[in-house]
Protein backbone atom coordinates (compact mmCIF):
# COMPACT_ATOMS: atom_id res chain seq x y z
CA UNK A 1 0.00 0.00 0.00
CA UNK A 2 2.75 2.57 0.55
CA UNK A 3 4.87 1.56 -2.47
CA UNK A 4 1.44 2.63 -4.33
CA UNK A 5 1.44 6.02 -2.72
CA UNK A 6 4.75 6.09 -3.08
CA UNK A 7 4.98 5.33 -6.98
CA UNK A 8 1.64 7.74 -7.95
CA UNK A 9 3.69 10.34 -5.64
CA UNK A 10 6.55 10.17 -7.79
CA UNK A 11 4.60 10.07 -11.19
CA UNK A 12 2.25 13.20 -9.74
CA UNK A 13 5.19 15.21 -8.92
CA UNK A 14 7.23 14.58 -12.06
CA UNK A 15 4.75 16.05 -14.11
CA UNK A 16 5.49 18.90 -16.04
CA UNK A 17 3.41 22.50 -15.70
CA UNK A 18 3.11 24.09 -12.87
CA UNK A 19 -0.41 23.47 -11.02
CA UNK A 20 -0.27 27.23 -9.44
CA UNK A 21 1.02 28.95 -12.93
CA UNK A 22 -2.37 27.23 -14.74
CA UNK A 23 -4.58 28.38 -11.49
CA UNK A 24 -3.77 31.88 -11.07
CA UNK A 25 -2.66 32.67 -14.90
CA UNK A 26 0.62 33.09 -17.16
CA UNK A 27 0.61 36.67 -15.83
CA UNK A 28 -0.21 36.39 -12.16
CA UNK A 29 2.30 38.97 -10.18
CA UNK A 30 5.23 37.04 -8.36
CA UNK A 31 3.73 37.65 -4.90
CA UNK A 32 0.47 36.25 -5.49
CA UNK A 33 2.20 32.84 -7.02
CA UNK A 34 4.18 32.70 -3.80
CA UNK A 35 1.02 33.04 -1.70
CA UNK A 36 -0.37 30.03 -3.24
CA UNK A 37 2.76 28.22 -3.67
CA UNK A 38 2.57 28.37 0.60
CA UNK A 39 -1.07 28.08 0.50
CA UNK A 40 -0.79 24.52 -0.94
CA UNK A 41 2.23 23.15 0.56
CA UNK A 42 4.12 23.06 -2.59
CA UNK A 43 6.71 25.50 -1.51
CA UNK A 44 8.07 22.48 0.83
CA UNK A 45 10.69 20.36 0.19
CA UNK A 46 9.13 16.96 -1.50
CA UNK A 47 9.85 14.50 1.12
CA UNK A 48 7.94 17.19 3.65
CA UNK A 49 4.99 17.25 0.86
CA UNK A 50 5.03 13.02 0.96
CA UNK A 51 4.99 12.78 4.50
CA UNK A 52 2.23 15.08 4.79
CA UNK A 53 0.46 13.32 2.01
CA UNK A 54 0.55 9.82 3.52
CA UNK A 55 -0.53 11.11 6.89
CA UNK A 56 -3.94 12.80 5.39
CA UNK A 57 -4.11 9.70 3.75
CA UNK A 58 -4.63 7.46 6.50
CA UNK A 59 -6.70 10.09 8.17
CA UNK A 60 -8.85 9.64 4.42
CA UNK A 61 -8.11 12.35 3.32
CA UNK A 62 -6.73 12.78 -0.59
CA UNK A 63 -6.11 16.48 -0.42
CA UNK A 64 -8.74 19.15 -2.39
CA UNK A 65 -8.83 19.93 -6.15
CA UNK A 66 -7.02 22.75 -7.46
CA UNK A 67 -10.02 23.96 -9.05
CA UNK A 68 -13.09 23.69 -7.42
CA UNK A 69 -11.16 23.86 -4.18
CA UNK A 70 -13.52 20.53 -2.95
CA UNK A 71 -12.01 17.61 -1.09
CA UNK A 72 -10.79 14.97 -3.66
CA UNK A 73 -12.16 12.42 -1.00
CA UNK A 74 -15.52 13.76 -0.93
CA UNK A 75 -15.76 13.78 -4.88
CA UNK A 76 -14.65 10.25 -4.66
CA UNK A 77 -17.42 9.08 -3.22
CA UNK A 78 -19.85 10.75 -5.05
CA UNK A 79 -18.84 9.48 -8.30
CA UNK A 80 -17.55 5.77 -6.84
CA UNK A 81 -21.58 4.86 -6.92
CA UNK A 82 -21.51 5.78 -10.53
CA UNK A 83 -18.82 3.68 -11.81
CA UNK A 84 -19.77 0.90 -8.78
CA UNK A 85 -23.38 0.14 -10.75
CA UNK A 86 -21.17 0.52 -14.14
CA UNK A 87 -18.90 -2.04 -13.39
CA UNK A 88 -21.41 -4.60 -11.55
CA UNK A 89 -23.68 -4.04 -14.01
CA UNK A 90 -21.02 -5.09 -16.68
CA UNK A 91 -20.17 -8.03 -14.48
CA UNK A 92 -24.29 -9.19 -14.26
CA UNK A 93 -23.90 -9.04 -17.95
CA UNK A 94 -20.26 -10.86 -18.41
CA UNK A 95 -20.30 -13.26 -16.11
CA UNK A 96 -23.48 -15.84 -17.18
CA UNK A 97 -22.44 -14.98 -20.78
CA UNK A 98 -18.60 -15.38 -20.24
CA UNK A 99 -19.74 -19.09 -18.24
CA UNK A 100 -22.07 -20.31 -20.54
CA UNK A 101 -19.81 -19.60 -23.77
CA UNK A 102 -16.78 -21.04 -22.03
CA UNK A 103 -19.13 -24.29 -21.05
CA UNK A 104 -20.04 -24.77 -24.33
CA UNK A 105 -17.15 -24.55 -26.18
CA UNK A 106 -15.40 -26.48 -23.79
CA UNK A 107 -17.72 -29.66 -23.80
CA UNK A 108 -18.42 -29.00 -27.65
CA UNK A 109 -14.89 -28.86 -28.06
CA UNK A 110 -13.39 -28.98 -31.76
CA UNK A 111 -16.89 -28.65 -33.30
CA UNK A 112 -18.31 -25.81 -35.28
CA UNK A 113 -19.92 -24.25 -32.37
CA UNK A 114 -16.12 -24.55 -30.40
CA UNK A 115 -14.58 -22.38 -33.14
CA UNK A 116 -17.40 -20.07 -33.42
CA UNK A 117 -17.73 -18.75 -29.81
CA UNK A 118 -14.02 -19.08 -29.50
CA UNK A 119 -13.26 -16.73 -32.87
CA UNK A 120 -15.98 -14.77 -30.97
CA UNK A 121 -14.07 -14.47 -27.78
CA UNK A 122 -10.44 -13.75 -29.41
CA UNK A 123 -12.19 -10.88 -31.55
CA UNK A 124 -13.52 -9.91 -28.33
CA UNK A 125 -10.42 -9.05 -26.74
CA UNK A 126 -8.92 -7.60 -29.85
CA UNK A 127 -11.88 -4.94 -30.45
CA UNK A 128 -10.94 -1.46 -28.66
CA UNK A 129 -13.75 -0.73 -26.27
CA UNK A 130 -13.43 3.15 -27.23
CA UNK A 131 -14.67 2.00 -30.85
CA UNK A 132 -17.21 -0.95 -29.95
CA UNK A 133 -18.42 1.76 -27.31
CA UNK A 134 -19.00 4.62 -30.28
CA UNK A 135 -20.25 1.71 -32.25
CA UNK A 136 -22.95 0.24 -30.04
CA UNK A 137 -24.01 4.06 -29.44
CA UNK A 138 -24.40 4.42 -33.08
CA UNK A 139 -26.41 1.59 -33.81
CA UNK A 140 -28.62 1.35 -30.47
CA UNK A 141 -29.69 4.65 -29.72
CA UNK A 142 -28.54 6.48 -33.01
CA UNK A 143 -30.39 4.45 -35.53
CA UNK A 144 -32.47 2.25 -33.20
CA UNK A 145 -33.28 4.78 -30.88
CA UNK A 146 -33.92 2.88 -27.67
CA UNK A 147 -31.28 4.16 -25.55
CA UNK A 148 -29.84 7.84 -25.08
CA UNK A 149 -27.03 7.72 -26.18
CA UNK A 150 -24.87 9.54 -23.45
CA UNK A 151 -25.43 11.16 -19.78
CA UNK A 152 -25.82 9.87 -16.01
CA UNK A 153 -28.97 8.33 -14.67
CA UNK A 154 -31.67 5.87 -14.82
CA UNK A 155 -30.90 2.18 -16.11
CA UNK A 156 -31.81 3.47 -19.62
CA UNK A 157 -28.18 5.48 -19.12
CA UNK A 158 -26.71 2.30 -17.96
CA UNK A 159 -27.17 -0.08 -20.17
CA UNK A 160 -25.32 1.23 -23.09
CA UNK A 161 -22.07 1.67 -21.29
CA UNK A 162 -21.82 -1.42 -19.31
CA UNK A 163 -22.79 -3.80 -22.33
CA UNK A 164 -19.42 -2.12 -23.68
CA UNK A 165 -17.65 -2.78 -21.03
CA UNK A 166 -18.86 -6.35 -20.62
CA UNK A 167 -17.49 -7.34 -23.89
CA UNK A 168 -13.75 -8.19 -23.22
CA UNK A 169 -14.51 -9.81 -19.39
CA UNK A 170 -17.11 -12.19 -21.24
CA UNK A 171 -13.97 -13.07 -23.62
CA UNK A 172 -11.22 -13.62 -20.85
CA UNK A 173 -13.82 -15.24 -18.41
CA UNK A 174 -15.21 -17.62 -22.04
CA UNK A 175 -11.54 -18.31 -22.68
CA UNK A 176 -10.46 -19.28 -19.09
CA UNK A 177 -13.51 -21.26 -18.58
CA UNK A 178 -12.71 -23.21 -21.83
CA UNK A 179 -9.41 -24.19 -21.47
CA UNK A 180 -9.51 -24.96 -16.82
CA UNK A 181 -12.46 -27.37 -18.39
CA UNK A 182 -10.63 -28.88 -21.03
CA UNK A 183 -7.90 -29.43 -18.66
CA UNK A 184 -10.51 -31.56 -15.87
CA UNK A 185 -11.85 -33.37 -18.70
CA UNK A 186 -8.77 -35.41 -18.57
CA UNK A 187 -8.42 -36.00 -14.78
CA UNK A 188 -9.01 -39.27 -12.75
CA UNK A 189 -12.10 -38.19 -11.13
CA UNK A 190 -14.18 -37.38 -13.83
CA UNK A 191 -13.61 -41.36 -14.88
CA UNK A 192 -14.35 -42.64 -11.35
CA UNK A 193 -17.40 -40.61 -11.64
CA UNK A 194 -18.41 -42.17 -14.73
CA UNK A 195 -17.73 -45.54 -13.62
CA UNK A 196 -20.13 -45.12 -10.78
CA UNK A 197 -22.85 -44.17 -13.35
CA UNK A 198 -23.16 -40.59 -11.88
CA UNK A 199 -25.56 -38.21 -14.75
CA UNK A 200 -23.34 -36.89 -17.59
CA UNK A 201 -25.37 -33.62 -16.93
CA UNK A 202 -24.44 -33.59 -13.11
CA UNK A 203 -20.85 -34.53 -13.70
CA UNK A 204 -20.50 -31.50 -16.27
CA UNK A 205 -22.14 -29.21 -14.42
CA UNK A 206 -21.61 -30.12 -10.51
CA UNK A 207 -18.27 -32.69 -10.55
CA UNK A 208 -16.27 -30.55 -12.95
CA UNK A 209 -17.54 -27.09 -12.95
CA UNK A 210 -16.48 -26.82 -9.16
CA UNK A 211 -13.02 -28.30 -9.85
CA UNK A 212 -13.02 -25.56 -12.50
CA UNK A 213 -14.16 -22.69 -10.14
CA UNK A 214 -10.18 -21.41 -9.19
CA UNK A 215 -8.85 -20.11 -12.28
CA UNK A 216 -12.56 -18.96 -12.91
CA UNK A 217 -12.85 -16.60 -10.20
CA UNK A 218 -9.64 -15.43 -10.21
CA UNK A 219 -10.22 -14.20 -13.52
CA UNK A 220 -13.48 -12.44 -12.47
CA UNK A 221 -11.56 -10.86 -9.83
CA UNK A 222 -8.76 -9.53 -12.63
CA UNK A 223 -11.54 -8.74 -14.68
CA UNK A 224 -12.38 -5.75 -12.08
CA UNK A 225 -9.39 -3.94 -12.85
CA UNK A 226 -10.04 -4.40 -16.63
CA UNK A 227 -13.36 -2.75 -15.68
CA UNK A 228 -11.42 0.14 -13.99
CA UNK A 229 -9.05 0.53 -16.81
CA UNK A 230 -12.12 0.51 -19.40
CA UNK A 231 -14.14 2.70 -17.50
CA UNK A 232 -11.25 5.76 -18.47
CA UNK A 233 -12.33 4.83 -21.93
CA UNK A 234 -16.36 4.37 -21.43
CA UNK A 235 -17.11 6.69 -19.02
CA UNK A 236 -15.92 9.57 -21.43
CA UNK A 237 -17.43 8.47 -24.73
CA UNK A 238 -20.71 7.66 -22.56
CA UNK A 239 -20.62 10.81 -20.85
CA UNK A 240 -21.08 8.75 -17.36
CA UNK A 241 -20.58 10.71 -14.18
CA UNK A 242 -18.16 8.44 -12.71
CA UNK A 243 -14.34 7.93 -11.33
CA UNK A 244 -13.04 7.31 -14.99
CA UNK A 245 -14.27 10.95 -16.20
CA UNK A 246 -13.37 12.30 -13.32
CA UNK A 247 -9.40 10.78 -13.92
CA UNK A 248 -9.30 12.24 -17.43
CA UNK A 249 -10.80 15.12 -16.51
CA UNK A 250 -8.22 15.97 -13.78
CA UNK A 251 -5.46 14.74 -16.05
CA UNK A 252 -6.56 17.25 -18.83
CA UNK A 253 -6.79 19.96 -16.28
CA UNK A 254 -3.73 18.69 -14.36
CA UNK A 255 -5.28 18.89 -11.16
CA UNK A 256 -2.55 16.57 -8.77
CA UNK A 257 -5.12 16.06 -6.19
CA UNK A 258 -7.73 14.34 -8.00
CA UNK A 259 -4.98 11.73 -10.68
CA UNK A 260 -3.55 10.75 -7.73
CA UNK A 261 -7.05 10.24 -5.55
CA UNK A 262 -8.52 8.51 -8.40
CA UNK A 263 -5.31 6.40 -9.01
CA UNK A 264 -5.17 5.07 -5.63
CA UNK A 265 -8.62 4.86 -5.22
CA UNK A 266 -8.89 2.48 -7.81
CA UNK A 267 -5.62 0.46 -7.04
CA UNK A 268 -6.85 -0.13 -3.50
CA UNK A 269 -10.61 -1.41 -4.71
CA UNK A 270 -8.40 -3.83 -6.95
CA UNK A 271 -5.66 -4.95 -4.30
CA UNK A 272 -8.74 -5.31 -2.00
CA UNK A 273 -10.88 -7.24 -3.96
CA UNK A 274 -8.08 -9.66 -5.14
CA UNK A 275 -7.38 -10.20 -1.47
CA UNK A 276 -11.65 -10.98 -1.26
CA UNK A 277 -10.94 -13.69 -3.97
CA UNK A 278 -7.78 -15.12 -2.40
CA UNK A 279 -9.82 -15.46 0.83
CA UNK A 280 -12.64 -16.99 -0.68
CA UNK A 281 -10.59 -19.43 -2.55
CA UNK A 282 -10.29 -21.31 0.83
CA UNK A 283 -14.18 -21.81 0.82
CA UNK A 284 -14.36 -22.86 -3.08
CA UNK A 285 -11.59 -25.43 -2.73
CA UNK A 286 -10.53 -26.03 1.09
CA UNK A 287 -7.20 -27.90 -0.35
CA UNK A 288 -6.43 -24.20 -0.61
CA UNK A 289 -5.33 -23.56 3.04
CA UNK A 290 -5.20 -19.59 4.02
CA UNK A 291 -1.91 -17.91 5.59
CA UNK A 292 0.22 -20.32 3.72
CA UNK A 293 3.22 -19.33 1.93
CA UNK A 294 1.96 -18.92 -1.72
CA UNK A 295 5.71 -18.97 -2.84
CA UNK B 1 0.59 -23.82 -37.32
CA UNK B 2 -3.21 -24.07 -37.73
CA UNK B 3 -4.55 -22.30 -40.99
CA UNK B 4 -5.86 -19.17 -38.89
CA UNK B 5 -2.27 -18.81 -37.46
CA UNK B 6 -0.76 -18.57 -41.30
CA UNK B 7 -3.78 -16.30 -42.42
CA UNK B 8 -3.07 -13.87 -39.73
CA UNK B 9 0.47 -13.78 -40.45
CA UNK B 10 -0.66 -13.34 -43.93
CA UNK B 11 -2.78 -10.46 -42.81
CA UNK B 12 0.09 -9.07 -40.64
CA UNK B 13 2.41 -8.84 -43.61
CA UNK B 14 -0.27 -7.52 -45.90
CA UNK B 15 -0.85 -4.41 -43.09
CA UNK B 16 2.80 -3.94 -42.75
CA UNK B 17 3.67 -3.89 -46.54
CA UNK B 18 0.67 -1.22 -46.94
CA UNK B 19 1.94 0.76 -44.26
CA UNK B 20 5.85 0.86 -45.20
CA UNK B 21 4.68 1.48 -48.94
CA UNK B 22 2.30 4.44 -47.54
CA UNK B 23 3.85 6.90 -50.31
CA UNK B 24 3.48 4.71 -53.06
CA UNK B 25 -0.03 3.21 -52.78
CA UNK B 26 -1.61 6.44 -51.84
CA UNK B 27 -1.20 9.57 -53.67
CA UNK B 28 -2.83 11.80 -50.82
CA UNK B 29 -0.71 13.47 -48.51
CA UNK B 30 -2.01 12.45 -45.07
CA UNK B 31 -2.10 15.90 -43.60
CA UNK B 32 -3.24 17.48 -46.39
CA UNK B 33 -6.15 19.82 -45.45
CA UNK B 34 -8.60 20.27 -49.02
CA UNK B 35 -11.57 22.22 -47.88
CA UNK B 36 -13.16 21.66 -50.85
CA UNK B 37 -13.67 17.74 -50.41
CA UNK B 38 -14.44 17.60 -46.54
CA UNK B 39 -16.53 14.95 -45.26
CA UNK B 40 -17.29 13.16 -48.36
CA UNK B 41 -18.06 9.46 -48.08
CA UNK B 42 -16.08 6.59 -49.48
CA UNK B 43 -15.99 6.84 -53.25
CA UNK B 44 -13.52 5.66 -55.93
CA UNK B 45 -11.37 8.60 -55.62
CA UNK B 46 -10.96 8.66 -52.10
CA UNK B 47 -11.98 5.04 -51.42
CA UNK B 48 -12.54 5.42 -47.28
CA UNK B 49 -13.49 9.56 -47.41
CA UNK B 50 -12.50 12.18 -46.36
CA UNK B 51 -12.63 13.82 -42.84
CA UNK B 52 -13.76 16.66 -41.68
CA UNK B 53 -10.67 18.97 -42.75
CA UNK B 54 -10.70 16.99 -46.39
CA UNK B 55 -7.74 14.55 -44.96
CA UNK B 56 -8.29 11.38 -47.28
CA UNK B 57 -8.61 8.78 -44.75
CA UNK B 58 -7.20 5.86 -46.60
CA UNK B 59 -4.31 7.89 -46.23
CA UNK B 60 -4.45 8.60 -42.59
CA UNK B 61 -5.07 5.01 -41.95
CA UNK B 62 -1.70 4.18 -44.00
CA UNK B 63 0.71 6.33 -42.23
CA UNK B 64 -1.17 6.27 -38.84
CA UNK B 65 -0.52 2.12 -39.09
CA UNK B 66 3.12 2.63 -39.12
CA UNK B 67 3.28 4.90 -35.88
CA UNK B 68 0.46 2.28 -34.30
CA UNK B 69 2.47 -0.76 -35.17
CA UNK B 70 6.03 0.78 -35.04
CA UNK B 71 5.09 1.77 -31.39
CA UNK B 72 3.48 -1.60 -30.28
CA UNK B 73 6.26 -3.58 -31.47
CA UNK B 74 9.00 -1.59 -29.85
CA UNK B 75 7.38 -1.46 -26.52
CA UNK B 76 7.38 -5.20 -26.60
CA UNK B 77 10.78 -5.55 -27.49
CA UNK B 78 11.88 -3.39 -25.29
CA UNK B 79 9.62 -4.71 -22.14
CA UNK B 80 10.70 -8.87 -23.09
CA UNK B 81 14.29 -7.45 -22.81
CA UNK B 82 13.95 -5.89 -19.29
CA UNK B 83 11.53 -8.68 -18.48
CA UNK B 84 14.19 -11.62 -19.57
CA UNK B 85 16.81 -9.87 -17.97
CA UNK B 86 15.23 -9.23 -15.03
CA UNK B 87 13.18 -12.62 -14.58
CA UNK B 88 16.50 -14.60 -15.43
CA UNK B 89 18.04 -12.96 -12.61
CA UNK B 90 14.91 -13.38 -10.17
CA UNK B 91 14.27 -17.08 -10.96
CA UNK B 92 17.91 -17.65 -10.83
CA UNK B 93 19.55 -16.18 -8.15
CA UNK B 94 16.58 -16.81 -6.02
CA UNK B 95 16.65 -16.11 -2.29
CA UNK B 96 16.32 -11.87 -1.28
CA UNK B 97 17.29 -10.83 -4.84
CA UNK B 98 14.30 -13.14 -5.72
CA UNK B 99 11.68 -11.91 -2.72
CA UNK B 100 12.98 -8.43 -3.74
CA UNK B 101 12.54 -8.21 -7.38
CA UNK B 102 9.61 -10.04 -7.48
CA UNK B 103 7.75 -7.58 -4.63
CA UNK B 104 8.51 -4.90 -7.06
CA UNK B 105 6.62 -7.02 -10.00
CA UNK B 106 4.05 -7.62 -7.71
CA UNK B 107 3.45 -3.39 -7.21
CA UNK B 108 3.71 -2.42 -10.51
CA UNK B 109 0.86 -5.70 -11.29
CA UNK B 110 -1.16 -4.76 -8.61
CA UNK B 111 -2.35 -1.69 -10.37
CA UNK B 112 -5.04 -1.41 -13.18
CA UNK B 113 -2.14 -1.63 -15.61
CA UNK B 114 -3.70 1.30 -17.90
CA UNK B 115 -4.22 3.62 -15.26
CA UNK B 116 -0.48 3.16 -14.33
CA UNK B 117 -0.08 3.92 -18.27
CA UNK B 118 -2.04 7.04 -18.42
CA UNK B 119 -0.05 8.03 -15.07
CA UNK B 120 3.07 7.43 -16.29
CA UNK B 121 2.32 8.87 -20.09
CA UNK B 122 1.53 12.35 -17.91
CA UNK B 123 4.75 12.97 -17.01
CA UNK B 124 6.52 13.00 -19.68
CA UNK B 125 5.44 15.06 -23.09
CA UNK B 126 2.58 13.57 -24.92
CA UNK B 127 4.25 11.80 -28.28
CA UNK B 128 5.01 8.51 -29.72
CA UNK B 129 8.46 7.66 -27.35
CA UNK B 130 5.97 8.66 -24.24
CA UNK B 131 3.71 5.90 -25.45
CA UNK B 132 6.33 3.66 -25.57
CA UNK B 133 7.77 4.02 -22.32
CA UNK B 134 4.55 3.82 -20.78
CA UNK B 135 3.47 0.85 -21.84
CA UNK B 136 7.44 -0.82 -21.21
CA UNK B 137 7.26 0.56 -17.76
CA UNK B 138 4.19 -1.35 -17.38
CA UNK B 139 4.49 -4.38 -19.81
CA UNK B 140 8.26 -5.92 -18.29
CA UNK B 141 6.49 -6.63 -15.35
CA UNK B 142 4.14 -9.55 -16.40
CA UNK B 143 7.30 -10.61 -18.86
CA UNK B 144 9.87 -10.56 -15.75
CA UNK B 145 6.71 -13.44 -13.98
CA UNK B 146 6.48 -15.27 -15.92
CA UNK B 147 10.03 -15.90 -17.27
CA UNK B 148 10.83 -16.50 -13.31
CA UNK B 149 7.68 -19.06 -12.83
CA UNK B 150 9.44 -20.97 -16.19
CA UNK B 151 13.27 -20.38 -14.99
CA UNK B 152 12.40 -21.90 -11.50
CA UNK B 153 10.93 -25.23 -12.66
CA UNK B 154 13.65 -25.25 -15.14
CA UNK B 155 16.66 -24.77 -12.54
CA UNK B 156 16.13 -28.06 -11.07
CA UNK B 157 15.86 -30.03 -14.35
CA UNK B 158 18.38 -32.56 -15.51
CA UNK B 159 19.92 -31.24 -18.26
CA UNK B 160 20.77 -28.02 -16.05
CA UNK B 161 22.54 -30.41 -13.37
CA UNK B 162 24.95 -31.95 -16.31
CA UNK B 163 26.14 -28.48 -16.95
CA UNK B 164 27.00 -27.93 -13.73
CA UNK B 165 28.35 -31.27 -13.29
CA UNK B 166 30.72 -29.94 -16.44
CA UNK B 167 32.07 -26.98 -14.59
CA UNK B 168 29.51 -24.55 -16.37
CA UNK B 169 30.08 -21.32 -14.53
CA UNK B 170 26.78 -19.46 -13.46
CA UNK B 171 26.53 -17.03 -16.32
CA UNK B 172 27.06 -19.70 -18.94
CA UNK B 173 24.31 -21.90 -17.51
CA UNK B 174 22.78 -18.50 -17.43
CA UNK B 175 22.77 -17.33 -21.01
CA UNK B 176 23.57 -20.37 -23.05
CA UNK B 177 21.64 -23.17 -21.23
CA UNK B 178 18.62 -21.56 -19.92
CA UNK B 179 17.89 -18.49 -21.69
CA UNK B 180 17.48 -20.56 -25.16
CA UNK B 181 14.96 -22.58 -23.24
CA UNK B 182 12.76 -19.21 -23.08
CA UNK B 183 12.50 -18.99 -26.86
CA UNK B 184 9.07 -20.64 -27.27
CA UNK B 185 7.57 -18.78 -24.63
CA UNK B 186 8.99 -15.64 -25.72
CA UNK B 187 7.71 -16.30 -28.72
CA UNK B 188 4.13 -17.35 -27.76
CA UNK B 189 4.06 -13.87 -25.49
CA UNK B 190 5.38 -11.82 -27.76
CA UNK B 191 2.43 -12.90 -30.11
CA UNK B 192 -0.33 -12.48 -27.20
CA UNK B 193 1.08 -9.12 -25.47
CA UNK B 194 1.79 -7.30 -29.00
CA UNK B 195 -2.08 -7.65 -29.69
CA UNK B 196 -3.00 -6.43 -26.18
CA UNK B 197 -0.22 -2.84 -26.69
CA UNK B 198 -1.53 -2.21 -29.69
CA UNK B 199 -5.02 -1.60 -28.04
CA UNK B 200 -3.24 0.34 -25.03
CA UNK B 201 -1.32 2.26 -27.47
CA UNK B 202 -4.45 2.78 -29.40
CA UNK B 203 -6.21 3.44 -25.71
CA UNK B 204 -3.75 6.44 -24.75
CA UNK B 205 -4.00 8.12 -28.08
CA UNK B 206 -7.31 8.06 -28.36
CA UNK B 207 -6.91 10.14 -24.92
CA UNK B 208 -4.67 12.54 -26.44
CA UNK B 209 -1.26 11.11 -24.62
CA UNK B 210 0.01 9.70 -27.69
CA UNK B 211 1.41 11.62 -31.21
CA UNK B 212 -0.04 14.94 -31.61
CA UNK B 213 -1.80 16.34 -34.10
CA UNK B 214 -2.10 16.95 -37.15
CA UNK B 215 0.13 13.46 -37.14
CA UNK B 216 -2.61 10.81 -37.58
CA UNK B 217 -2.25 7.16 -35.56
CA UNK B 218 -5.80 5.13 -35.63
CA UNK B 219 -6.56 6.05 -31.76
CA UNK B 220 -6.35 9.72 -32.32
CA UNK B 221 -8.68 9.76 -35.77
CA UNK B 222 -11.62 8.11 -33.55
CA UNK B 223 -11.08 10.48 -31.03
CA UNK B 224 -11.32 13.44 -33.15
CA UNK B 225 -13.62 12.31 -35.12
CA UNK B 226 -16.10 10.49 -32.56
CA UNK B 227 -18.50 13.85 -32.65
CA UNK B 228 -19.14 12.81 -36.35
CA UNK B 229 -20.27 9.34 -35.35
CA UNK B 230 -24.41 9.56 -36.34
CA UNK B 231 -23.56 11.74 -39.49
CA UNK B 232 -20.10 10.50 -41.18
CA UNK B 233 -19.55 7.21 -39.70
CA UNK B 234 -16.82 5.96 -41.71
CA UNK B 235 -14.42 8.84 -40.36
CA UNK B 236 -15.07 6.74 -37.10
CA UNK B 237 -15.27 2.62 -38.19
CA UNK B 238 -12.63 2.66 -40.66
CA UNK B 239 -9.37 3.15 -37.86
CA UNK B 240 -11.41 1.22 -35.42
CA UNK B 241 -11.59 -1.43 -37.83
CA UNK B 242 -7.91 -1.44 -38.69
CA UNK B 243 -7.22 -1.66 -34.51
CA UNK B 244 -9.50 -4.53 -34.18
CA UNK B 245 -7.82 -6.67 -37.36
CA UNK B 246 -4.63 -6.10 -36.44
CA UNK B 247 -5.07 -6.82 -32.40
CA UNK B 248 -6.94 -9.81 -33.58
CA UNK B 249 -4.12 -11.17 -36.32
CA UNK B 250 -1.63 -10.70 -33.09
CA UNK B 251 -3.77 -12.82 -31.04
CA UNK B 252 -4.60 -15.39 -33.43
CA UNK B 253 -0.98 -15.73 -34.22
CA UNK B 254 -0.27 -15.90 -30.15
CA UNK B 255 -2.52 -18.46 -29.65
CA UNK B 256 -1.73 -20.63 -32.44
CA UNK B 257 1.69 -20.33 -31.63
CA UNK B 258 0.69 -21.35 -28.14
CA UNK B 259 -0.75 -24.55 -29.37
CA UNK B 260 1.88 -25.63 -31.30
CA UNK B 261 4.81 -25.37 -28.70
CA UNK B 262 1.76 -26.77 -26.38
CA UNK B 263 2.84 -24.32 -23.48
CA UNK B 264 0.50 -23.22 -21.19
CA UNK B 265 0.59 -19.78 -19.81
CA UNK B 266 -1.01 -18.10 -16.81
CA UNK B 267 -1.04 -14.48 -16.02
Amino acid sequence: MLGITLLTFIIIKALPGDPVLSIVGERAHPDVIEKIRKELGTDKNLLRQYLGYVGLLIKGEFGRSYYTNRRVFDDLLLKFPNTLKLALTAMIIAIPVGLILGLISAYKKDTFMDRLISSVSVTGLSVPVFWSGLLIMLFFSLKLKIFPPSGTGDIRFLILPSLTLSLPAIATLSRVTRTTIIEILDMPFVNTARAKGIAELKIKLIHIFKNALIPIVTVIGLDFGSYLNGAVLTETIFGWDGIGRFTMEGIIKRDYPVVMGCVIACTVIFVLINLFVDVIYHYIDPRVRLYENSR
Amino acid sequence: MKTAGKISVAILILICFFSIMAPLISKYDPNMINLDHIKEPPSLKHILGTDNKGRDIFSRILYGGRISIVVAVTATLLSMGIGLVIGLCAGFLGGKVDTAIMSFVDLILSFPALLLAIGISIILPPGIYTVMIAITAVGWASFARIIRGYILTLKEALFIEAARALGCSNMRILFRHLMPQCTPLLLVMMGLKLGGYILTEASLSFLGLGAQPPVATWGSMISANRVFISTYPWMVFFPGLMIAVTALCFNTLGDSLKDSYNLKIKG
